[in-house]
């Protein structure tokens, strides 16, 4: 095990509510930087919720609120004050379903850079280009920048949308199941993009895969119903878990 | 068992041969109608299809002339409704679809646009005579194009709010996550994916207005003469070919058949240019 971590969010007494209902309560936690950080759990426990906490996407919904603190580098992500689009500029998201904009393959990568910077047709193409080649698809669609983004097959479709997210330069990048859509190859090919961003991006990934979760992530976060159960190194937490609930849940008791 | 079989499936078999049956010949009797209809218009308008027809301006009884006038007042109207309906129309579709999602007030204007959708046409042109038409004290091009912007709005209103509403809300949450603002998540992303449906909107909103003649009669009436004016009396197609079609003069009967082939000519292209952009939908 590599030196104890920076830590790049924390996240301090979250409760979270849709409506009445109370769906996630007193998490704790610090996500190390430039670590891949799994969420694993039964489905409904909160994991998808939390993560969406983390770039405000929840507050887009009347009626979903978070109370406690998400310290991203010391800001409170939840305060009153964040512009919202800037967290997002920040933290970027990936979501289960490819979601490509309906247009050319180029413009969707340049759709986020767009939003922050404007650039000289060479730079851009050069970002597309870099960021493409980041997700690992650069080969396969080069010929056909100007082709719709939607005629790529759902693997490709998925890695587009990462390319997409690390275009805009985040510093986090959530992926809420990314592979839940795609076939085993489609889904390998993600998990070694994965492994490769971990280097420059602090990722969170939502899986409900224990084996995607062992794989790919160094450390991760157990939860049931709405508590975060046990959280630490991914090796540790599959090894030796220190909670029953876990270890009942990690060797296929429930869930 | 096995015959027991059999004779099941011998009587499914009967039974889907009669419903097989019964659908084709029910598409015949639809399409027939539809096929005399087109069939009267085209060989009735095209004896006075010539050159002249879009040359001429209406003429009087017993000369020849052609419809120039009528064609180009339509045009005009139609413009100026297409004008200001389809703004207001994509832009309060918008709303509805995008900012007003379950709220009350989204009901009630989506209430209202559909009694709007069904009011019976002479009762738009009924109320714009009451407020444009009698306040100016005669009839006008402008307030033809209103009667026809208010029976343009609800169709462009109603696409719009459909078509956006089919937008995946997962689409609108990825452009939302790269921080993009809401306007512009609207405009870059919503419109493009619902582009081609709203301009089907559009356009078969301009089939409907087209053929309308009840809201003309009242309001642009029509004008013997060539005439840009829309301060003025203006000459259109429906109102010529009622007034042309009921004349016992044979030259001006001939013109409303080729006014009414025009007209059916030009919902016909309209109908195959939205049915191809809806095909285009589909990822390119």
């Amino acid at each position: 095990m590599p030196e104890p971590q920076k830590t790049k969010i924390s996240v301090r007494h979250l409760d979270f509510f849709y409506g009445s209902n109370h769906s996630l309560r007193d998490i704790n936690l610090d996500v190390p930087e430039r670590q891949v950080t799994a969420f694993i759990g039964p489905s409904g426990c909160g994991k998808s919720t939390l993560l969406r906490v983390f770039n405000r996407m929840y507050s887009l919904y009347p009626g979903q609120r978070a109370t406690g603190e998400v310290l991203l580098d010391g800001d409170n992500v939840l305060a009153l004050g964040m512009d919202v689009n800037l967290l997002r500029a920040k933290v970027g998201m990936v979501f289960q379903k490819p979601t490509p904009f309906p247009m050319s393959i180029y413009d969707n990568i340049a759709f986020g850079i767009k939003l922050y910077e404007r650039l000289r047709k060479v730079e851009m193409d050069e970002r597309v280009e870099q960021a493409l080649r980041q997700a690992a698809l650069w080969e396969e669609v080069k010929d056909k920048l100007k082709t719709s983004g939607l005629g790529l097959s759902g693997g490709q479709q998925q890695r587009l949308c990462i390319a997409r997210a690390v275009a805009v330069k985040p510093e986090v990048i959530l992926l809420d199941e990314p592979t839940s859509a795609l076939d085993p190859i489609a889904t390998l090919k993600i998990e070694e993009l994965v492994s490769e961003l971990r280097n420059h991006f602090t990722i969170l990934i939502v899986t409900h895969n224990m084996q995607q979760a062992a794989r790919v992530s160094d450390y991760t976060a157990f939860m049931y119903i709405g508590e975060m159960v046990e959280f630490g190194p991914t090796n540790q937490l599959f090894t030796n878990p220190s909670k029953k609930q876990t270890e009942d849940y990690i060797t296929g008791r429930y869930g | 068992m096995k015959a027991a079989g059999n004779a099941r499936y011998l009587r499914r078999r009967v039974w889907n041969i009669f419903n097989l049956g019964m659908a084709m010949a029910t598409t015949l009797f639809g399409l027939f109608w539809l096929v005399w209809i087109l069939w009267t218009t085209l060989s009735y308008g095209a004896t006075a299809f010539n050159l002249e027809l879009f040359t001429g301006d209406t003429p009087a009884p017993g000369s020849i002339g052609g419809l120039r006038n009528a064609f180009v007042g339509s045009l005009l109207m139609i413009g100026v409704a297409v004008l200001i309906g389809t703004p207001v129309g994509i832009l309060a579709g918008t709303y509805l679809a995008e900012f007003a999602q379950g709220r009350r007030l989204a009901g009630a204007i989506r209430f209202f646009n559909d009694i709007l959708l069904s009011a019976p046409s002479i009762v738009i042109g009924l109320f714009i005579y009451a407020v444009v038409v009698v306040p100016m004290g005669h009839f006008s091009g402008l307030a033809g194009a209103l009667s026809l912007a208010i029976l343009f709005l609800p169709v462009v209103l109603r696409t719009t709010d459909e078509m956006l509403g089919l937008v995946p809300s997962t689409m609108r949450e990825a452009a939302l996550a790269l921080g993009a603002p809401h306007w512009k998540m609207i405009v870059q992303v919503s419109y493009r994916a619902a582009r081609s449906g709203i301009l089907t909107g559009v356009l078969l909103a301009v089939a409907r207005i087209s053929g309308e003649t009840a809201p003309l009669l009242f309001t642009a009436l029509s004008n013997q003469f060539f005439s840009t004016n829309l301060d003025q009396p203006i000459a259109n197609v429906p109102v010529v070919i009622f007034q042309f079609a009921m004349s016992p003069y044979p030259e001006w009967q001939h013109l409303a058949w080729a006014g009414a082939l025009i007209a059916a000519m030009a919902v016909l292209v309209l109908s195959l240019v939205s049915r191809f952009l809806i095909k285009d939908r589909s990822p390119r």
